[in-house]
């Protein structure tokens, strides 16, 4: 079973969540799909066994062979290539490249376009006692995370029981973490930001007819704002973890919630129960 | 014509106080446009009562749709979309996943029958409106949509026209998380990145990263540490860092209570008296900026 953890909102506590439920379910692996940011080997400190590149194709023009005819630049909507046919020059802006392999495609002239790899970013795999672990590195200067998300992803076992951390936001790299998942966890705050996000999170989910429910964390008494919400919108929420000094210090110090409360192993595991639960009605 | 001067405010994590500072900084800095560019989860209106006086819809990407009436069911599009894109549906036709498309049109190539066309779609809409404290441009996304790079560089734009026109000396851009596309939008040009980071492991670890955006991007960079109270210890680590890297470190905000329970009511800690502390240091960041940008 796949379950993500998202949150339309930074910093609400998708890692904490995400590490906690990962360190309460025997055998699990966690996967930091935060590629821009990953903080989850902070927490769980894994040892690494394992790394390796995670390249996407682009484009190298061979201008010995090229006949600047420019169906390339043509072609190619994210303006990544310019074909100056005057001089007989050919330009490749490497930031601008989504690897879509177009330019590749319409090439009239065999062997003038040759897609090589370029390094996006880099996978970690490893593990900690009998949880595995594995975190996906953006390279700085990256655009975009979706890629290399989606080239992780291909990494993850099936038959696992899996914990995606999902980047903060509601755009492409947040969709990417959250397809394929069986369960998605949505990690808010009761605040009006983290309300206005947790919707359009939900909008998300609903979209993508994903089962999901909501974790809120920095619970304070009688503080019913997201309780309204998921009242009126029919959406369970799983627990509520409450705010703390003593949580967010520790925090601080790279030491996940699931050890910081009492009886956080159980709590952490109910909440893995009740999705299983859900799934299997 | 030269650019109005731009501060944009980031964090690479998320949730160390970006909005919450640029909102009171907004309150106190005079003369400037305000631009939310986290456009995935905007939330500085929240902070800021304002009028909407224009409403511009955005056109992101192109999406490819296929006729099922021309197509032949030969399968080459699957094959060929590198985005994972296309799939046969429930009733044997191939269908495009909306979110998963990246515009490209290699399908529209190698379909053999031309079966396949690209549609712009509107995927997000932009605003600017009126506040207490001067002209705010933001918009949002349809969640799920891409582009927010092009839709953050479209609003630091209209902000640049704004602030020529009226003559208004600076720009202040609340900026997304992450070190991606939109943080990279966001930085394009700026004059200034203020980095707000908190003294945690995440925060440290992030703001490393984020600097060395701006190094790449050649944006000068200052520090806040935000709820510095939590850990002393990696506030030290903090001001290490910058020494060692010579950054700046402009502003070191206590962590208290009342940050919160002022959010919970949509006001910022400056419009109250219950968080003395916190307000006079977000003054004394205010006059920095005032004073240099």
């Amino acid at each position: 079973m796949w379950i993500t953890v998202a949150s339309g909102k930074g910093g609400t506590g998708k890692t904490t969540v995400a590490v906690s439920l990962a360190l309460s379910v025997k055998n699990a692996m966690y996967v930091d799909a935060d590629v821009e940011e990953p903080d989850g080997a902070l927490f769980i400190k894994p040892v690494i066994k394992e790394t390796f590149p995670y390249t996407e194709p682009i484009p190298k023009i061979h201008t010995d062979k090229c006949i600047f005819c420019g169906k390339c630049a043509d072609a190619c909507v994210y303006k990544a290539i310019a074909i100056l046919k005057p001089i007989r020059k050919a330009m490749f802006f490497p930031e601008l490249c989504h690897s879509c392999g177009l330019c590749a495609y319409v090439c009239p002239v065999k062997g003038a376009i040759e897609e090589v790899p370029k390094e996006k970013g880099k996978i970690r795999k490893g593990g900690k006692d009998s949880h595995k672990f594995m975190e996906g590195i953006l390279n700085i200067g990256e655009a975009s995370a979706t890629p290399l998300i989606r080239g992780m992803k291909k990494y993850i076992p099936k038959d696992m029981d899996v914990i995606i951390d999902a980047p903060p936001g509601t755009s492409c790299p947040v969709v990417e973490s959250v397809e394929d998942s069986d369960f998605v966890l949505l990690v808010t705050e009761p605040t009006p930001f983290g309300l206005n996000d947790l919707e359009l999170a939900v909008q998300i989910v609903r979209k993508m007819k994903l089962p999901f429910g909501i974790v809120v964390n920095k619970h304070e008494k009688n503080n019913n704002l997201v309780r309204t919400y998921a009242n009126k919108e029919g959406i369970d929420i799983l627990a509520e973890i409450p705010f703390s000094k003593e949580i967010a210090e520790a925090y601080s110090r790279g030491i996940p919630v699931v050890n910081v409360i009492p009886n956080g192993k159980e709590l952490f595991a109910n909440i893995f129960r009740k999705i299983k639960e859900r799934l299997n009605e | 014509m030269n650019r109005v001067k731009e501060v944009v405010i980031l964090s690479g994590k998320g949730g160390t106080g970006k909005t919450t500072l640029t909102a009171s900084l907004s309150k106190i800095i005079p003369d400037k446009v305000i631009v939310d560019a986290d456009v995935d989860a905007a939330d500085l209106f929240i902070l800021l009562e304002h009028t909407r006086k224009k409403s511009t819809k955005f056109r992101g990407k192109s999406v490819a749709s296929i006729d099922k009436n021309k197509c032949i069911k030969c399968g080459e599009c699957e094959r060929q979309c590198r985005f994972d894109a296309i799939h046969k549906d429930s009733d044997g036709n191939f269908s495009v996943n909306f979110y998963k498309c990246d515009g490209c049109a290699l399908c529209t190539y190698v379909c053999p029958v031309h079966a396949i066309q690209m549609n712009e779609e509107i995927v997000g809409d932009w605003y600017v409106s009126e506040t207490a404290f001067g002209t705010m441009v933001h918009g949002h996304l349809i969640p799920g949509a891409e582009n927010s790079g092009n839709l953050v560089t479209l609003l630091k734009h209209e902000a640049q026209l704004i602030a020529k026109e009226k003559g208004i000396k600076r720009i202040i851009v609340d900026g997304p998380p992450g070190i991606g596309c939109p943080v990279i939008s966001s930085l394009s040009g700026a004059t200034l990145a203020l980095i707000v980071t908190e003294p945690t492991l995440s925060g440290i670890h992030d703001l490393d990263r984020i600097l060395s955006i701006c190094k790449q991007f050649r944006v000068e960079a200052k520090i806040v540490i935000n709820k510095a109270s939590i850990n002393k210890e990696n506030v030290e680590k903090i001001k290490q860092f910058a020494l060692k890297n010579s950054i700046e470190i402009i502003g070191e905000i206590p962590f208290d209570r009342c940050v919160v329970e002022n959010l919970s009511q949509k006001l910022t800690p400056i419009d109250t008296d219950n968080c003395k502390t916190v307000r006079k240091e977000i003054e004394k960041i205010s006059q920095y900026i005032s004073a240099r940008f």
